[in-house]
């Protein structure tokens, strides 16, 4: 498997560390239900069998933080951005921003 | 049929053509008062628990595939009993003692061969931990014998002990573990479950739930809809996928494990030996075969495949222990779906939707586990409250606080 950090170019999985699934977002403490959303955080995921955007740490490259779109069932690799970028498209499809990309992963394909 | 000495004979008297299937095919029931979903080991033991500990013979146990065709028969067949913590030290030694009876119980050659466990230790601190451990496990009752360097040499002779980054000072050793034959103990269950009634659907895979305001009424499946009272759902990788079904999120994320297995080798190592460092384990099969393996790839996978690295990393780990085996060949290699919780510990519990039960989170654990998980999820399932050794597995810990977090490594599944 080989990742194509933004930075670096396609490189070798063992160079990379990984996160897990970069689409859940840390909640706003003081917000109401932030206990529940915490929960949601830290421990539930969605879990898909198919496309899963991901955070990857280029530990032996770069050291940038970056999120790879990859296909759990295949190992199949489309596309890398850092998580900068993918922040900023993020905070751009909350505020109603020209974005298309909201960040999420698709939904779980039923029979995948 | 019952298997003894006079009924191998008999059969191969008669040049062993009057051998019969041992479980039927049905076609499915319209209704059951229980079905399980995953026909993998811990759904046949279930089956098999539910007709014979709690007199529920009315079941069906729906597979997409065939019997025994995940997990049951992708691991590295190691049973043992040394776990830490309060929560888990009962479960797993109930599952060890029903292991200790289960060739008997179910009349079926497991191989089960409690031929020891012995976890190396490579410095004073991981010494510290593990004695904690081996008392923690004494405790509960659990055999533990914490043996020094000589101990360790008079078993294992040709391990690297002076290596000079990770030299062995010893291990925890725990007698009564051992190996047993992973698809003999689903052929036994689902042969044991079938006898008593327990209908097991091939090909038959779980498309959707029925439920009517919050309570589970049937199965919606490639072969048509089954009714029943109440359902339990054992799946182990696919867990997210069919729950998903449900709607209900779960704090699971599936990885992939890699295993390995040489060529025939002769008798070489009798015991199972595991690394203290960047984890192995190994142990030779009654084949000869060297079975070893490692952690876990660290990423999400549905693939049944891992990566290189990860196979570089073992093998390498295995070089460091014993560098005899260097010149044993890799006959395969090959991976399974691993469950993984947040915490490194399973999930057997109700659901918030009425007699609906769930069974999943084994992360890479599970097939020691086989006996008790059916047993208990049996129980919880028969009489709706949980088994007194399974009562810290339930979902809601990960909202309560109440983790069982044997690695101590936090919400990170990579990492248990």
């Amino acid at each position: 498997m080989r990742l194509p950090c933004p930075l670096c170019g396609e490189r070798d999985s063992g160079e990379f560390t990984y996160r897990g699934d970069a689409t859940v977002v840390r909640p706003d403490p003081a917000s109401p239900g932030a206990k529940e959303a915490f929960h949601a955080f830290v421990h539930l995921r969605d879990n898909p069998a198919g496309w899963h955007k991901e955070h990857w740490y280029h530990s032996d490259g770069c050291r940038s933080w970056i999120v790879v779109e990859r296909n759990t069932l295949t190992h199949e690799v489309r596309g890398a951005v850092t998580a900068a970028a993918h922040t900023l498209a993020r905070r751009e499809a909350a505020s109603g921003g020209k974005s298309s990309d909201d960040g999420s992963n698709e939904a779980p394909e039923a029979d995948a | 049929m019952r298997y003894s000495a006079l009924s191998i004979v008999t059969n191969a008297l008669s040049g062993n053509r009057n051998w019969k299937p041992v479980w039927r095919e049905p076609e499915p029931k319209a209704e059951y008062d229980v079905v399980i979903v995953g026909g993998g080991g811990h759904g046949l033991s279930t089956a098999y628990y539910l007709a014979k500990e709690f007199g529920i013979t009315n079941v069906a146990v729906v597979e997409k595939g065939w019997l025994g065709s995940g997990n049951i028969g992708r691991n590295t067949t190691i049973v043992r009993s040394n776990y830490g913590l309060p929560g888990n030290t009962p479960f797993y030694e109930f599952s060890l003692k029903l292991w200790e009876g289960l060739e008997q119980d179910f009349n079926y050659n497991a191989m089960m061969s409690q031929r020891g466990v012995l976890n190396l230790f490579h410095s004073d601190g991981q010494r510290d931990a593990f004695a904690r451990r081996g008392n923690a496990m004494r405790l509960e009752g659990v055999d533990a014998e914490l043996v020094d360097q000589a101990a360790v040499r008079k078993m294992y002779p040709f391990l690297d002990f002076d290596n000079a980054r990770f030299p062995i000072q010893g291990g925890l050793l725990q007698r009564r573990g051992g190996t047993a034959r992973h698809d003999a103990v689903a052929w036994g269950y689902a042969r044991g479950a079938d006898s008593r009634g327990v209908d097991l659907i091939q090909n038959c895979e779980v498309t959707g739930f029925v439920i009517e305001g919050g309570v589970f009424k049937g199965v919606e499946t490639t072969r048509g809809t089954i009714k029943a009272k109440k359902v339990g759902v054992a799946v182990a990788g696919s867990t997210t996928r069919v729950m998903h079904k449900t709607g209900l999120r779960l704090p699971i994320e599936s990885h992939v494990l890699q295993a390995f297995v040489t060529e025939g080798l002769k008798p070489f190592l009798d015991g199972v030996v595991s690394f203290g460092v960047g984890h192995f384990y190994i142990s030779q099969s009654d084949k000869g075969g060297l079975v070893f393996g490692g952690d876990l790839d660290g990423y999400n996978s549905y693939a049944q495949r891992g990566n290189l690295p990860m196979i570089e990393h073992v093998c390498e780990a295995g070089m460091s222990l014993m560098p005899a085996i260097g010149r044993a060949r890799i006959l395969r290699n090959w991976g399974g779906v691993m469950d993984m919780t947040m915490d490194g510990s399973p999930i057997i519990d109700k659901t918030p939707i009425d007699g609906f039960f769930l069974n999943c989170g084994w992360c890479y654990g599970g097939f020691k586990a086989t006996p008790a998980s059916g047993f208990c999820f049996a129980h919880l399932i028969a009489r709706e409250e949980p088994h007194p050794v399974a009562v810290a597995y339930r979902l809601d810990r990960f909202e309560k606080g109440y983790l069982l977090d044997e690695e101590r490594t936090g919400a990170q599944p990579n990492l248990h």
